[in-house]
């Protein structure tokens, strides 16, 4: 209990040290940044590029716009957040699925994995803003019976579609890390692909897993903010960064808001997945990296 | 000893395994729910034609006609049940509709030309602004008063087909020494003096700088510190938001024909009420999702409404052969940075038809409405710091 209060003091801390580098940098730094020839590596000072931490803060408690009845910024922004992340989590939840299920069929037959290890690379070298418009177009064709295909379920594709990747090469790894001799001492059990998988490879999986799963929840979130942006479906962190962005010069502190609500986006994603650690905390002798 | 490890490792793995399965089963349990609701609201209006609508941008009171014609029940009295869809940064409204998904999609008119041009079968069967809207903004001590003057100068542009105006105007004048920069969405550049002249919508980014702070006064800017070029005045304004059908689909299905009188009918009806109550469709705007600032929100319906009225063509949505054709001519000579043009043939006769709004404003006269609005008198709108 003390080390979990000590580690969340010292994030605490951090976000503190943040804080006071922003605020150092915006006081001592050069007003007009720095430059090496025409490419700006740090920010101007002013208050429009870089508003005090305190009026960022502060900007939030205040009413969204001045219309009657308009919530809180950080109420817009809880919101919003609140509808990214059933997204995010639907993709993950999606992209760790699929992630599996192919590292299952990889490890399971070597043809498979010749087959389609290359591919899962590939599909990683599929820019988004190609993807987007793609994905929006086949999904307004599909015919799911009653249900109508809408548009934040193109984001949760495009979103898994990230997240499936650390999964299905961090899982293939996992299941194929025991050591020859303890597979083969499966073997002289006479048991099979089930029983070697349940007892021997699963458990064995899990240090390769867990990263995965982390680095899946990272690009949920990350993709189904960027995919908001990119479709323009209104309610969620990504369209209101953009609409936001319009106000960097007249409400400098705004902009802000919905970038402070995804990173306590992906500290909640990254806190819910660290909870799927804990029960398998012993398998967890050593951590991999993915 | 093996066994008493082993039972807890498959207790484990089945709870978290049983676990995966609950959460994935609330999480498609909503799902159900959330697309169920749209469904039954279908049953409900079942004799409806099903409409969609692809905007070229977000939720904003440049698109205040539609989203006041929906609020009113215009589309309903119709018979048509619209969805309107907003876009982002990746969608292209033309190509959403050339590919089938969208019944009708707003777009800029030079940039649809390109898509033509590429094998895009779309027609403009409305031109609901009838003005341009692209401004080209310097600080007044800039010494920036003409498109000469942008000669030797730094200037801001937002690209993606949103330049042309500006290169025709610099085309025009003969000016080509200058250095085009990729402008973001905000005019923090052109405030810290990066950038010379920068491009703005008169209905949103222009009204951001006077929402801004100007840190000699400690008050807002004012339109005096600025010096606009207006693309009108200039003579290189390019038609913009049009109404765009598909023109594959106008031929063959009478009953799409008839859909896009009637699209056209009741959205004209709500661009009539923009105009005669901004205030009220601005709220539209922003009740339908948009967080754009009151303030800004009714600027821009006020500068939108600007660019629709009075009609000088006979009525809102007609296209006027002149301004298209100018477009067509600007869209074949204007070469930009690169020295590539819009389009490199004229396009066909075909890319745009006045049939069907000249049914949908007859239609609408006969019912005493105004489509003119010869006596428009734009509002004066005060703007509060940040569009608030």
């Amino acid at each position: 209990m003390t080390r979990r209060l000590a580690g969340a003091a010292l994030g605490l801390a951090t976000l503190v040290l943040l804080a006071v580098v922003w605020e150092l940098y915006k006081w001592l730094g050069p007003a007009d940044g720095w430059s090496i020839g025409e490419a700006r590596v740090l920010p101007r000072t002013s208050d429009l590029a870089m508003p005090h931490t305190w009026e960022i803060l502060s900007r939030l408690a205040d009413p969204l716009t001045a219309a009657p009845g308009a919530p809180s910024l950080a109420r817009a922004v809880l919101a919003a957040g609140a509808f990214s992340f059933g997204i995010a989590l639907l993709s993950w939840l999606l992209g760790v699925t699929v992630g599996i299920l192919l590292a299952l069929g990889m490890q399971r037959l070597r043809v498979v994995e010749s087959a389609v290890l290359p591919l899962v690379i590939l599909s990683q070298t599929i820019p988004l803003i190609a993807l987007a418009p793609l994905v929006r177009g086949w999904g307004s064709r599909l015919y799911l019976g009653p249900v109508e295909w809408e548009p934040w379920m193109s984001v949760a594709v495009i979103a898994s579609y990230l997240a499936f990747f650390p999964v299905a090469v961090g899982a293939l790894r996992g299941l194929q890390s025991p050591d020859t001799i303890h597979v083969e001492l499966m073997r002289s059990y006479g048991a099979g692909w089930w029983a070697t998988l349940l007892r021997l490879r699963l458990p064995a999986s899990v240090p390769h897993l867990l990263p995965a799963l982390r680095l899946a929840a990272a690009n949920a979130v990350v993709g189904t903010v960027v995919a908001e942006v990119a479709t323009g479906i209104p309610g969620g962190l990504g369209r209101m960064i953009l609409e936001f962005a319009n106000f960097a010069s007249s409400d400098p502190a705004k902009p802000w808001a919905p970038l402070l609500g995804a990173v306590l986006l992906g500290l909640v994603v990254a806190g819910l997945v660290a909870l799927i650690g804990l029960p398998l905390s012993r398998f967890r002798r050593v951590e991999v990296s993915a | 000893m093996t066994n008493h490890r082993r039972t807890p490792t498959r207790v484990g793995l089945v709870g978290l395994a049983a676990a995966l399965v609950l959460a994935g089963c609330t999480v498609a349990d909503e799902d159900g729910g959330g697309a169920d609701s749209p469904s039954t609201e279908g049953e409900s209006t079942e004799a409806l034609t099903p409409v969609s609508l692809q905007l070229q941008w977000l939720t904003q009171a440049q698109f205040a006609g539609y989203y006041a014609a929906l609020e009113a029940g215009y589309y309903e009295e119709e018979g048509l049940d619209v969805e309107i869809l907003p876009s982002g940064g990746d969608i292209v409204p033309q190509d959403a509709l050339a590919g089938g998904e969208v019944d009708y999609a707003i777009a800029w008119v030079p940039k649809v030309l390109g898509t033509i041009e590429q094998g895009a079968d779309v027609v403009n069967v409305a031109q609901i602004f009838e003005r341009s809207a692209t401004l080209q903004v310097a600080f007044a001590d800039a010494g920036i008063e003409s498109v000469e003057d942008l000669d030797g100068k730094v200037i801001g542009s937002w690209g993606y087909g949103n330049e042309w105006e500006l290169f025709a105007g610099l085309n025009q004048a003969g000016v080509e020494d200058v250095e085009i920069v990729q402008q973001a969405f905000d005019m923090n550049a052109f405030l810290a003096g990066d950038i010379d002249a920068a491009q703005a919508m008169t209905y949103n980014e222009y009204a951001q700088l006077l929402e801004a702070e100007n840190p000699e006064t400690g008050e807002l800017y004012q339109p005096e510190d600025f010096v606009v070029i207006d693309w009108n005045e200039v003579g290189t304004a390019m038609l913009q938001d049009a109404i765009w059908a598909d023109a594959e689909r106008l031929e063959s299905d009478p009953g799409y024909a008839e859909t896009t009188v009637k699209f056209l009918k009741a959205s004209i009806r709500g661009w009539i009420d923009a105009r005669d109550d901004a205030a009220a469709a601005a709220e539209t705007v922003t009740a339908a999702g948009s967080t754009l600032g009151a303030s800004h929100q009714l600027w821009m319906t006020n500068e939108v409404n600007k660019l629709i009225w009075p009609s000088s063509t006979g009525g809102i949505g007609t296209i006027d052969p002149a301004a298209w054709e100018a477009t067509v001519a600007m869209a074949l000579e204007t070469s930009n940075e690169t020295g590539a043009t819009i389009i490199s043939e004229e396009p066909a006769e075909d890319a745009y038809t006045n049939e069907y709004v000249e049914q949908a404003l007859a239609e609408l006269a006969e019912e005493g409405l105004d489509v003119v609005g010869e006596d428009f008198e734009p509002i004066e709108v005060a703007l509060n710091p940040g569009g608030a």
